[in-house]
């Protein structure tokens, strides 16, 4: 039987995963082997409900219940000297688990520590903004109400800032479509000229590498130009040798050119006239 | 968020006639002071600045996206992409921040060479950062002066890498090639010219009364207003708090290196140039250590990590077992342990961070970049209103933000 594969998770996967192989997991130390971590910890733990707490890679990692997240990162700034916040975003877990994990990644500059604040949230609920305690949160709760649609409550200024305020579907999500988002892959058109001109401009080329010979539009026939917007099509194609100015000796000062450049001969030049 | 149709197109509500006396102005997207796609919506009172609203997004590509769906390595360049003027610094974090993951360090060259890069970098985004502000507060000759040995440092990095913008000189686990043949007798040399020079460009500009007008008591950022916005680097610097990731939080070969850092007790923009031109002294005190250093090194490049990394191509050319192990790294990707992490280093902009979440699959689960310049740009709402429209230019340009790293 074909393996089963989530409709709200269309990143790329891994196309081979061995039977027999084990993921190593990265160590978590507990709190108390690092006495600065442990007070933040004890401090923290009369003020809201931690759920699980770890050190991973010298960092603190607290989860705590969403509702708790102004009281929790209140007490660590003011309390705890967590005087930074350095990073603000969410996990897309809705597959798994159908919301998101908002991470806080706070940092003392007076103890030389980092804490990550983590909590979940269900698709369908809000988050209370930690603007009022850091500024910076203002952008970066835009950013991630922008690319996941995470709603934050009491936030100044809600709106999208990296994509477009009309954009349809939030492109960080796992259910965001790697290929074929029709909307997307008309966006400019469907804006500028109106969804009738989609079939007159034509779909975006997206192989830039790809060179169709008998396009006399674009810069498509490098070598062997024909006057722009000439048609041609297969098997009526002019005979149009590359000619190269070392053929026959490199062109010296007052010696005839290679090959002379008759004005009159030219098809461009008497189009222009 | 308003719901668009064909009748009911999308309107951006902005009213550029208004009924009280200020005028809304549209600042860029395609000014050239903007540093890139800034668009700053402007309401003046007269030539004051009363409300700033910028907005971001023009070159946004998505690098987050692109590099989960992306296997480790091939990540790597696209990291150029993001602070595209020093873009090895960019290379360094990622690397560093997957070093972590997977529990490999560099050898010791490797860490050298790595260091001696990103302290040209720090020198050529330095020098980039004086030679476009300058130019943007009026000072022409510098920019050409600024750019000549901006010139020199990029002929350095392409020596070692072949590129001169978009470097991809580091990868995870070490550095690709050893310094070219004379190299660092080129850097010496560079580095005495620079010295030279560096005083050139203050005797221009230090004590130019124009240039002091323009910059003294202009985008002052208080301390609480830093530490709100999340501000780092030289901007955090001059605003009087002595935070230097490389010293405060040392990572690399940072800790066993001798060297200063500038802080401005002022907190105007003539303090962050005041910072901004003795980090170039810096960098280059770091940068005469490291000559030494790599002389005494071993020849090691990349570290020895077979079921992360790839082997030598020679290995890879001889050996059997090498080659197999070579290939599935290539087709199929390193699988890192389940966990995250989050690595900040100090780039010439200021707290570069990579949060990398792995689930034990090829692909990070969760990859965000913290770009310094994102929150120095959403500091420019607080920072604006109350100064003049001539000098929001000077604070664009002072602050350094780069897009390729807003946007992503």
């Amino acid at each position: 039987m074909r393996a089963y594969k989530p409709k709200n998770d269309l990143q790329k996967k891994s196309y081979y995963n061995d039977r027999f192989f084990v993921t190593p997991q990265l160590e978590k130390k507990s709190v108390f082997s690092d006495s600065t971590f442990s007070a933040d910890y004890l401090s923290l733990k009369n003020i809201v409900d931690i759920q699980d707490s770890y050190i991973q890679l010298d960092h603190l990692v607290i989860y705590i219940n969403h509702t708790d997240n102004l009281k929790a990162i209140k007490h660590l700034k003011s309390i705890r000297a967590y005087d930074f916040m350095m990073e603000l975003s969410a996990i897309d877990y809705v597959a798994q688990r159908g919301g998101f994990e908002i991470f806080y990644e706070l940092l003392s500059t007076t103890k030389h520590k980092r804490i990550r604040v983590k909590t979940f949230i269900r698709e369908e609920q809000a988050i209370e903004s930690v603007d009022s305690l850091f500024r910076m949160a203002d952008w970066s709760e835009r950013e991630m109400y922008d690319m996941y649609g995470v709603k934050v409550n009491n936030h100044p200024n809600l709106k999208r800032i990296l994509m477009p305020d009309d954009w349809h579907g939030h492109p960080l999500r796992k259910s965001y479509p790697l290929q074929g988002d029709e909307a997307a892959s008309w966006y400019e058109v469907d804006q500028i000229f109106g969804k009738e001109a989609r079939q007159t401009i034509g779909a975006e080329l997206r192989d830039a590498a790809c060179v169709d010979r008998y396009d006399t539009q674009r810069f498509a026939r490098l070598g062997h130009e024909v006057p722009k917007g000439v048609e041609i099509s297969e098997g009526n194609e002019p005979n149009t040798p590359i000619r190269y100015q070392e053929e026959g000796g490199v062109q010296l000062f007052g010696k005839k050119l290679v090959t002379p450049f008759d004005e009159m001969e030219k098809t461009v030049l008497k189009e222009r006239r | 968020m308003q719901t668009t149709n064909r009748l009911k197109p999308f309107f951006e509500n902005i009213t550029f006639d208004r009924e009280d006396n200020t005028m809304v102005v549209n600042f860029g997207p395609q000014h050239p002071s903007a540093h890139g796609q800034l668009r700053l919506m402007l309401e003046l009172q007269g030539e004051e600045v009363v409300k700033a609203n910028p907005d971001v997004g023009y070159l946004h590509r998505g690098i987050e996206k692109l590099g989960e769906n992306m296997i480790y390595n091939e990540f790597l360049p696209t990291t150029d992409r993001m602070d595209y003027i020093a873009s090895t610094s960019n290379n360094y974090g990622y690397a560093l921040a997957i070093e972590k993951l997977i529990g490999v360090e560099a050898p010791r060259r490797a860490e050298i060479i790595r260091t001696m890069l990103l302290e040209i970098n720090r020198i050529i985004s330095h020098l980039f950062w004086l030679a476009t502000h300058a130019l943007d507060v009026g000072a022409m000759s510098i920019f050409l002066y600024a750019f000549r040995e901006r010139e020199f440092a990029m002929d350095l990095m392409e020596d070692y890498c072949g590129a001169r913008l978009t470097h991809s000189a580091v990868r995870i686990g070490g550095v690709p090639l050893d310094l070219p043949e004379n190299w660092t007798t080129d850097l010496e040399n560079f580095m005495s010219v620079l010295t030279s020079q560096i005083p050139v460009y203050e005797g221009l500009l230090t004590n130019n009364r124009i240039w002091r007008m323009r910059l003294e008591n202009v985008g002052v950022i208080s301390k609480e207003m830093a530490k709100s916005w999340g501000v780092s680097g030289v901007a955090l610097r001059g605003s009087g708090v002595k935070w230097d990731l490389r010293k405060e939080m040392p990572y690399g070969l940072y800790p066993e290196l001798d060297f200063d850092i500038p802080v401005a007790n002022t907190c105007d923009s003539y303090g962050r140039y005041k910072c901004y031109m003795a980090e170039m002294y810096e960098s280059m005190k770091i940068l005469r250590q490291l000559i030494p250093m790599y002389k005494k090194s071993d020849s090691q490049l990349m570290a020895h990590a077979p079921s992360y990394l790839s082997a030598s191509k020679e290995d890879i050319m001889t050996q059997n077992y090498s080659l197999m192990q070579h290939f599935v790294l290539v087709t199929q990707g390193m699988r890192p342990p389940v966990g995250e992490v989050y690595v900040a280093t100090e780039s010439p902009k200021g707290e570069l961070g990579f949060m990398v979440v792995s689930d034990g699959t090829p692909y990070p689960y969760k990859l965000k970049c913290r770009a310094p310049s994102f929150w120095h740009t959403g500091l420019l709402q607080d920072l604006l209103p109350g100064h003049q429209l001539a000098d929001v230019v000077t604070i664009i340009g002072n602050l350094n933000i780069v897009f390729g790293e807003i946007d992503r």
